[in-house]
């Protein structure tokens, strides 16, 4: 098997329980390179547990993850970061009090190789790195189309707005593996369409792999390649769209009740 | 004339003093939004361990050096054994750890030391200086010079560096601070670190005039108008802060002294607190919380 056709990332039976209670069930599956996923299940299945195990905010009891050929037990949210993991937050996390270009030039924090000293004084490979820094935030807001709010401090922005920004700040970083938790909760249909064609244009652009949790089918269905059904902390579903659609189990559990 | 500009500048250099502990609250709650109660207990933990170095026969830069490894040491037990089992609590949480950290430190210091009075010669002379008819004391020079470089040093730090960003980060939201790849344990071990630097400076210049003892871990109870004043989370905020409660302590003392019967530099900065807490609750420079309602 060549490299690029090794999965990104890949879960192995991953288990994880708060105080006696099961999250997460002995949930195995593979995100391949380039694809996007996406997590769905009913309000409690496990999907944003399972995004936090993989981006190192829970550390599973059970099971392995293996990220670009790389097996932990144990990572820290920095350490996932370190390795090309990027995400948003289901309730926006964006620093309330920077303007949005600042939030953004945040998401390149690990892309700096000058020491404080250097930044300090403004000398030295400091100077030529806070050009490249601003150039790579600017490329992300134009490209996200946030550009008229760049000074504008992110407390005071409407809600989509902020969510496009925090996935600005999360696409500066240039990570390998972009974790999207529902990026597109509370829109209204134009704001779901126009953050599904950043989503797949993102993808497409950069190769970024993206595993996103949403409750939309209709956007589900539409932007991804990968689908992976959980209930009550376990997997029903894992397949193609079309596949997943026709799966009876998914059907009763998720998809034939009305919502 | 003269005599007013005398108690102004006298007032405005012994509001430098203030500032200098009000810049290590300032710093702490930048980065944790934690009003660190054991900021006095640090300065006197760090003016004791450099005295007691002193009167050991060690030089004085030696000393230096080893007090500041020695708050160095302090940040880091309080990121291990403080901050980190308490990460994600609420800031009364992580108040009420730092009162108890204070107690604690309060006494290794003085298990350590003792408890006894010590005299700090730091090698100026607290004489005043004659400028064209003003009397200008020497030692308030020189705190103020200190003062200056030390504000200079953070805000270049704070303002153009990675760390400067990374706490703004943390001091945000903690969660995201770490999913774009910052370690919170090292920024708080940073900040905690450079607080106590500014204890260490505070320490030896409040030492040297009051002598290095008990009572200096509460000269922090004069930083507190002076945080109400410039503004929690603004280091040039405590600066200016600490400038209008020094300067209008000693012009209220002089000018209004006689005729409420004297004493009030003692109380003034609070009343002044408080009309500032009315009018404007974040300070001067404070940040004002933004929300959407």
């Amino acid at each position: 098997m060549s490299l690029s056709a090794a999965p990104l990332l890949e879960l192995d039976r991953i288990s994880l329980s708060f105080k006696g209670v099961k999250a997460i069930t002995d949930i195995s599956f593979a995100v391949a390179r380039g694809e996007i996923c996406a997590l769905i299940g009913p309000n409690g299945a496990g999907k944003s547990s399972l995004l936090n195990v993989i981006n190192g905010v829970y550390q599973a009891q059970q099971g392995r993850v293996c990220f670009d050929g790389e097996v932990r037990r144990h990572m820290r949210p920095h350490h996932a970061a370190e390795r090309g993991i990027a995400r948003t937050f289901q309730n926006i996390a964006l620093f309330k009090g920077m303007t949005v270009l600042d939030n953004v030039l945040t998401g390149r924090n690990l892309k700096r190789r000058s020491s404080w000293i250097e930044q300090a004084l403004g000398i030295g490979r400091a100077h030529r790195e806070d050009d490249v820094q601003r150039r790579r935030a600017e490329e992300v807001i134009a490209f996200l189309n946030i550009q008229a709010w760049r000074q504008s401090p992110v407390g005071t922005l409407p809600y989509g707005l902020q969510k496009r920004v925090e996935l600005a700040r999360a696409l500066a970083a240039e990570p390998k593996l972009l974790l999207l938790d529902e990026p597109m909760a509370g829109m209204n249909a134009s704001e779901k369409k126009e953050m599904s064609r950043f989503i797949v244009e993102i993808n497409r652009e950069f190769g970024t792999t993206v595993v996103l949790i949403e409750h939309d089918i209709g956007v589900v269905m539409g932007i991804s390649s990968h689908v992976v059904v959980l209930d009550y902390g376990r997997k029903i579903g894992d397949g193609p769209p079309d596949e997943v659609r026709a799966n009876p189990e998914v059907i009763a559990a998720y998809l034939g009740t009305r919502h | 004339m003269d005599f007013f500009l005398e108690v102004l500048i006298g007032g405005l250099l012994a509001g430098v003093m203030y500032s200098l502990v009000a810049i290590g609250f300032v710093l702490i709650y930048k980065a944790s939004g934690v009003f660190n109660f054991a900021q006095g207990a640090m300065v006197l933990f760090a003016a004791l361990t450099f005295v007691s170095l002193g009167e050991r026969g060690v030089p004085f830069w030696i000393a230096f050096l080893v007090t500041l490894a020695t708050m160095l040491l302090l940040a880091l037990a309080v990121e291990r054994l403080v901050l980190r089992p308490l990460v994600n609590r609420s800031p009364i949480t992580l108040f009420m750890a730092t009162l108890g950290l204070a107690y604690i430190t309060e006494g290794a210091a003085q298990a350590l030391w003792g408890a006894q009075v010590h005299g700090l010669d730091l090698g100026i002379e607290d004489v005043p200086l004659d400028f064209g008819g003003l009397l200008i004391s020497q030692f308030d020079l020189f705190a103020a010079g200190m003062a200056a470089t030390l504000v200079l040093v953070l805000s270049l730090l704070f303002n153009k560096t990675r760390i400067g960003l990374s706490l703004r980060a943390v001091a945000d939201d903690t969660l995201a601070a770490q999913a774009i790849g910052i370690r919170l344990s090292r920024v708080w071990v940073a900040v905690w670190a450079v607080a106590g630097l500014v204890a260490l400076i505070t320490g030896l210049l409040w030492g040297a005039r009051l002598g290095v003892q008990f009572s200096l871990s509460l000269v922090v109870l004069k930083a507190l108008p002076v945080l109400i004043v410039g503004g929690f989370s603004s280091v040039g905020g405590a600066i200016v802060g600490g400038l209008i409660v020094g300067a209008s302590e000693k012009l209220a003392e002089i000018y209004a002294g006689p005729l409420l019967g004297g004493g009030i530099e003692n109380w003034f900065p609070y009343v002044l607190a408080m009309l500032f807490l009315l009018v404007r609750p974040a300070g001067l420079f404070g940040e004002r919380a933004i929300d959407r309602v």
